[in-house]
């Protein structure tokens, strides 16, 4: 057989023109075993093994270098015969006509499942199968984290007799000592005396104790009045969750810094953008002390003090309406502790 | 390989060996990838004699966004995004590492300066490309999916503003974020697990600074890159505008068969007028 053959296909002719393919060689094989050599070496015996990499490494390195370089040097390329056998090598056969390639010979029946149909079928079934199997708990991971096992917190703030009667305090404290500082809130605080609980017949302390988290989005609402040092001495106290500080004040009403929204002392909004009325904590007395559960939110307050009316709702987001028609657009709130 | 009359003087040979030598790798990359033509294909395009230096805006916005990308990773070098309180200073982590590299690290202040101002450089130039774009009518067919990428891009961009406002968590930062959170919890029906989604709570914490952290760097810049990628491929197929007051791009007229070019991939023929604006790009 002629191990050169005229090809008919002049495409093919150029093509095999502009490829530069270089010769095989043993070169770069040699070359790779004296790095190896030398770094063997250096763990046992630098001064011996090592150098007879570096000996190789170099040798081999040098003819591989002259080998690659040929071409650009002038030096004839020689270029190794085809030698498998020209049929097993595709010599002879002719490709499909452009229209009919991929597609499956006439006499297979329609029905059947070709290999290549197959094949894609499988690919695309696979990877949707494992991309599925990735993402899912991937997402679960980055989504549920923030909606599952919300913990309440329980805040101390100290025997109930700190309070007098009718005065306010303004409360700053940690919620959460491990999440520090970041879980600092503030609370305005007013003793409303015993009364009667209507369900128990039993009496019990009332306290007003209201949110600063403002109800438009949730900025810092003040006190508006005179505080601190001006009408008297900061109570201190030392509580489970850290240092804790009493603020007198006699606030007229609360106000906030961000967008104006304005509030009554009983936390009912009276002007500004605010959507309802002042979140809560709702508190318990444990063996004589003021402990602080979660917030609700509120819609109004009707009286003040021990007599107030309030219209409780479960603890919504600043901005969201609790009451009417515009409460139909939050019917579905994520769990939450307040 | 040039051909001389004369026999070559011993500079131009070796000029000639010293061309070979430059030429062989860029050969060698050409031969395997077709990357070199397909770098110059795309950098030495042909676009409309008669175009305008607004049609910088996007490249412009696309170098604002390298240099955020770049002072970005810089500063994810030296930056601790953690709201712990060091128990030295009583100051929370995140805060102190945003202060030493403003005050304390060589050339801090120019590589966090520059990516501060430089995102409100990168929203400018968007808002001034889309401007172009609209005032160009290049929103329209066949480039109106370029369009919604581009939107897509300056949704992405936004994002990246608010999610990056949290990290020198300080007063305004943490501030901000509560009020920007919170308005997202006030959209209809999702709104309030968006919030949540995006606090990683029912309040801001810890969490919600190594939340936006990532999202900043990797998630949002990710997406961003992949859409420029899209945004640029369709560019490139789909050539650059004229000017609206082109007398070239008037003269146009779609092919002599009537029906315009057809285009791979395309079932149907391209209407005359748009074959036009499709083709003025390439002319």
């Amino acid at each position: 057989m002629e191990p050169e053959q005229p090809s008919p296909d002049t495409e093919q002719e150029s093509l095999h023109e502009e490829a530069h393919l270089p010769p095989p060689t043993l070169w770069p094989i040699g070359f790779a075993i004296g790095i190896v050599l030398i770094l063997v070496g250096l763990i046992i015996n630098p001064e011996l093994i090592s150098s007879i990499g570096a000996v190789v490494a170099i040798v081999f390195g040098f003819l591989w270098f002259r080998d690659a370089t040929a071409e650009l040097r002038g030096e004839p390329v020689v270029v190794d015969p085809e030698r498998r056998d020209l049929v097993q090598a595709g010599a002879g056969r002719t490709a499909p006509p452009a229209d009919r390639q991929g597609v499956a010979p006439v006499n297979v029946p329609e029905t059947t499942v070709t290999r290549s149909r197959f094949l894609e079928g499988a690919t695309l079934g696979l990877g949707g199968l494992i991309g599925g199997l990735i993402t899912i708990p991937v997402a679960g991971f980055a989504i549920l984290p923030g909606f599952l096992g919300q913990k309440e917190h329980k805040v101390d703030l100290g025997p109930v007799s700190t309070f007098p009667l009718g005065k306010w305090f303004i409360a700053t404290f940690v919620t959460d000592p491990v999440e520090g500082e970041v879980s600092r809130r503030t609370a305005f605080i007013r003793n409303n005396g015993v009364v009667t609980d209507p369900s128990t017949n039993q009496p019990t302390p009332s306290f007003t104790i209201i949110s600063n988290r403002c109800a438009h989005l949730g900025c810092p609402v003040q006190a508006n009045g005179p505080q601190g040092s001006l009408i008297g001495k900061s109570l201190k106290e030392h509580t489970a969750n850290g240092p804790l500080e009493l603020i007198p004040a006699i606030p007229a009403g609360y106000g906030c810094p961000c967008h104006g929204g304005q509030y009554d002392t009983e936390g009912n909004r009276t002007a500004g953008p605010p959507v309802r009325a002042l979140d809560r904590y709702s508190f318990e007395i444990n063996h004589g002390r003021l402990v602080l559960l979660s917030t609700y939110s509120v819609a109004k307050v009707v009286g003040t003090g021990a007599q107030a009316q309030i219209y409780k709702y479960k603890q919504y987001g600043p901005g969201q309406h609790v009451d009417g028609p515009e409460a139909w657009f939050y019917p579905l709130s994520p769990p939450m502790h307040g | 390989m040039t051909t001389y009359k004369r026999k070559p003087t011993k500079a131009e040979v070796r000029r000639e060996r010293l061309e070979e030598v430059v030429l062989y790798p860029l050969d060698w990359l050409e031969e395997r990838s077709g990357l070199i033509g397909g770098i110059r294909y795309f950098l030495f395009r042909n676009v409309p004699s008669d175009i305008n230096w607004m049609q910088t805006l996007g490249s412009a916005a696309l170098t604002a966004f390298l240099v955020q990308a770049i002072t970005g990773v810089i500063l994810a070098m030296y930056y601790t995004p953690s709201a712990a309180t060091d128990p030295h200073t009583g100051q929370p982590v995140a805060w102190e590492s945003i202060d030493n590299i403003t005050n304390h690290l060589t050339m801090g202040w120019l590589v966090r300066g520059m990516h501060k101002w430089g995102a409100s450089v990168f929203i400018i130039l968007m808002f001034l490309h889309m401007g172009r774009v609209f005032l160009f009518g290049a929103y329209k067919y066949p480039r109106e999916l370029n369009w919604i990428v581009g939107v897509l891009i300056l949704v992405m961009g936004l994002m990246e503003g608010f999610t990056g406002y949290l990290l020198p968590w300080d007063q305004t930062a943490y501030w901000a974020s509560v009020v920007g959170i919170n308005l997202n919890g006030t959209a209809p029906f999702l709104g309030p697990w968006l919030a949540q989604f995006l606090r990683s709570g029912q309040e801001i914490s810890g969490e919600t600074l190594t939340r936006f952290y990532s999202l900043h760097m990797l998630l949002i810049p990710g997406a961003i890159i992949g859409l420029i990628t899209l945004h640029l491929y369709l560019v490139i197929r789909l050539g650059v505008t004229s000017p609206p007051w082109s007398k070239e791009a008037a003269g146009i007229e779609p092919s002599e068969n009537g029906s315009g070019p057809l285009r791979p991939g395309l079932t149907r023929p391209v209407p005359r007028g748009a074959a036009a604006q499709a083709d003025g790009g390439s002319k």
